[in-house]
């Protein structure tokens, strides 16, 4: 199948291919090592890595130069993007900083409020949101010109993704805002972490009745718990997460030591289950601060080798 | 005044602006309110009032919020000595002695 | 209206310490309706500084007045012959008021009395919300009557963020989601498709981003 930009990620997905993506923080300074780290930790097993945009409104170093180092390591980064932060000018001119330095994926996010973070009594600046983000990057990219109407002197070859939220309220409008973003151009979307399967498949069949899996492929996203105290946070304190009691009752009936090894496990049996889901495109294994645990994953989840994307 | 609901900050800083030592607030029981809330409403009053007193320097605890049913003669004698002893250890209104210091 | 709320008195006294003769200024208007700088808020303020005053020793003279608006040089003319005898006023109107106070009274100190908050309305007495931002281009129209320019956090035209909770918003439970009010509201106007639609990116410029505006109706100007 043909693509429209250079991307590896956009190349995997349109063979048919079940993609596998996975996503690094920045670090909170200037020392760049731990990325590059996580990155030769995993390179092999994924075909993309996330960066993320100062998420949780923490103040870290830049998606954008994570990103850059990424690239030069010849791995193939998604650069996540907030509108939070930047204004018009700032997210375009940031985008063609991308695109020069041959940074071919982008995430298109509204980002966390600020007051989640350590600057909380900083402005925000929602300028366009992420849905208007994913059009001006399509703009850019296919009409080749600015926001502004000017033409650009090389255009952003970026394949352009979003994320999803399956489980955040309203629920009736979850599948129709899924068909928003891609009425405004979106071809690859990354979901919350599911631990509700049954809410998930729920989801992906009104988006199948609708045909939108045919419109944009989507990335199952995942996140292995790393214990019962870590389940328990996900289900009170982070807004938009469904963390089932089933799951946790789970953690709860094996000994502490082995609630890590659980986690692991119930990551690999969700993935196992979704692959069956017809509209599932792939899969985005969010292994927080615990990337080490990626290659296991992507291995016995039966996601490895990957294929080579040329 | 036909409820303590009528009170307002005002009244109660007044009367300390012109010397009092205290002011007591005596109200019907809670509950029992013949306009439904005044009581109620009385005690927030009082409650803004100290804090306003308490930062100029007035005192807070000079003014006081009390209630009781109009039968408890009693209770009502009993709330009088409470707040009279109340303020013979505060001693005398601050604004009054500067007052005074003045003329 | 306009909502504002009380200083904190400590804040007001601070900025006084070295006048001798304060007037302190209400507004009959918006101020008046949230309790926060009306004739009432004037004569607790002015009864807490002599108060204050008295105790700290000092002789300061404070008066008390409540003006039918301060967004008004009619208004404020009123003032114009006993002005010279004050040397601050501590105007109790929103950020309006005292500069536009100040403006008319160009050599006397006018400091705020309250902190003006936003532009909202009364949900009980004593409970204030916001509902506008004065962006300059009204969508209320696409939007079911709802503005997310005021009550969604984030400020977003397209629909809910993935932090939207059982109706409230991400940053706070006591907070409704914007979003989900939308959607409730398009839902029982029968018009939830029109969600679907794509909201353009917005021109701000009619916003505060585009400086200080104006409006000039030549229609009735004189
Ligand atoms: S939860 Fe609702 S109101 Fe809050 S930021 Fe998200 S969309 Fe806006």
């Amino acid at each position: 199948m043909t693509t429209k930009t250079p991307s590896k990620l956009e190349k995997i997905l349109r063979d048919g291919h079940l993609a596998v993506t996975s996503e690094c923080g920045p670090p909170r300074g200037s020392n760049i090592d731990h990325i590059v780290k996580k990155g030769e930790l995993i390179k092999d097993h994924v075909d993309a890595i996330n960066i993320t945009d100062n998420q949780t409104s923490m103040t870290r170093l830049c998606s954008l130069a994570a990103c850059i180092r990424l690239k030069l390591m010849g791995l193939e980064p998604v650069l996540q993007m907030v509108t939070r932060d930047r204004n018009r000018i700032a997210l375009q001119s940031d985008i063609l900083g991308a695109a020069s330095f041959d940074i071919n994926n982008i995430l298109c996010l509204s980002g966390d409020h600020q007051s989640f973070g350590d600057c909380s009594q900083g402005q925000n600046v929602h300028d366009i949101d992420s849905i208007q983000l994913i059009q001006a990057v399509r703009h850019m990219r296919d009409e080749g010109k600015f926001l502004g109407g000017d033409e650009l002197e090389g255009k952003p070859e970026m394949f352009v993704g979003a994320a999803a939220n399956p489980f955040a309220d309203p629920f009736e409008i979850r599948v129709p805002r899924l068909a928003k973003k891609i009425a405004a151009g979106v071809e690859f979307i990354q979901t919350q972490c599911i631990y509700n399967l049954d809410k998930f498949e729920e989801w992906m069949k009104g988006v199948r009745e609708r045909g939108l899996h045919e419109k944009c492929f989507i990335l199952a996203g995942l996140t292995p718990m790393k214990s019962v105290g870590m389940a328990k946070y996900m289900q009170k304190r982070v807004p938009g997460m469904d963390v089932p009691e089933e799951v946790i009752k789970r953690l709860q009936g094996v000994e502490k030591g082995k609630q890590a090894d659980e986690g692991i496990k119930m990551c690999i049996e969700s993935i196992q289950r979704l692959k069956e889901c017809e509209g599932v495109a792939g899969f985005h294994v969010m292994a927080i601060e615990w990337e080490e645990k990626v290659p296991e994953i992507v291995e016995a989840a039966g996601l490895y080798p990957r294929p080579n994307g040329n | 005044m036909p409820c303590t609901g009528k009170v307002d900050v005002i009244h109660i800083m007044r009367s300390f602006e012109k010397g009092a030592d205290g002011v007591a607030v005596v109200g019907c029981l809670e509950g029992e309110c013949h306009f439904n809330a005044g009581n109620l409403m009385a005690r927030r009053r009082v409650e803004q009032a100290q804090k306003i007193l308490d930062t100029v320097g007035v005192g807070g605890q000079r003014a006081q919020m009390y209630n009781l049913s109009s039968s408890e003669g009693p209770r009502f004698a009993q709330y009088a000595t409470e707040m009279t002893e109340k303020i013979k250890e505060l001693g005398p209104n601050p604004i009054r002695v500067a007052k005074n210091k003045a003329a | 209206m306009i909502v504002a709320d009380k200083k904190p008195i400590e804040e007001i006294i601070e900025c006084l310490k070295d006048h001798k003769n304060i007037l302190v200024l209400g507004c009959n208007e918006c101020v008046t309706v949230c309790e926060a700088g009306g004739k009432k808020e004037v004569g607790v303020l002015a009864s807490a500084l002599r108060m204050n005053a008295r105790k700290e020793g000092k002789e300061v003279k404070i008066d008390e007045l409540t003006l039918e608006r301060q967004c008004d040089r009619e208004y404020l003319d009123e003032i114009r012959d006993s002005i010279d005898q004050y040397d601050a006023v501590v105007s109790l109107a929103c950020g309006v008021g005292v500069q536009f106070t100040a403006e008319q009274y160009h050599d006397k100190p006018i400091y705020p009395g309250v902190n003006t908050t936003f532009l909202g309305a009364t949900e009980e007495r004593g409970v204030w919300t916001e509902r506008c931002q004065a962006c300059g281009q009204c969508i209320l129209a696409t939007t079911g009557g709802i503005c997310p320019v005021a009550r969604c956090a984030k400020r977003l035209f397209n629909g809910p963020c993935g932090g939207s909770t059982t109706g409230k918003c991400e940053i706070n439970a006591e907070v409704d989601c914007a979003w989900q009010l939308i959607v409730d509201r398009l839902k029982a106007l029968e018009r939830l498709d029109d969600y679907e639609k794509l909201c353009p990116l917005k021109d701000w410029s009619t916003d505060r981003a585009g400086g200080p505006r104006k409006v000039v109706r030549e229609d009735v100007k004189q």
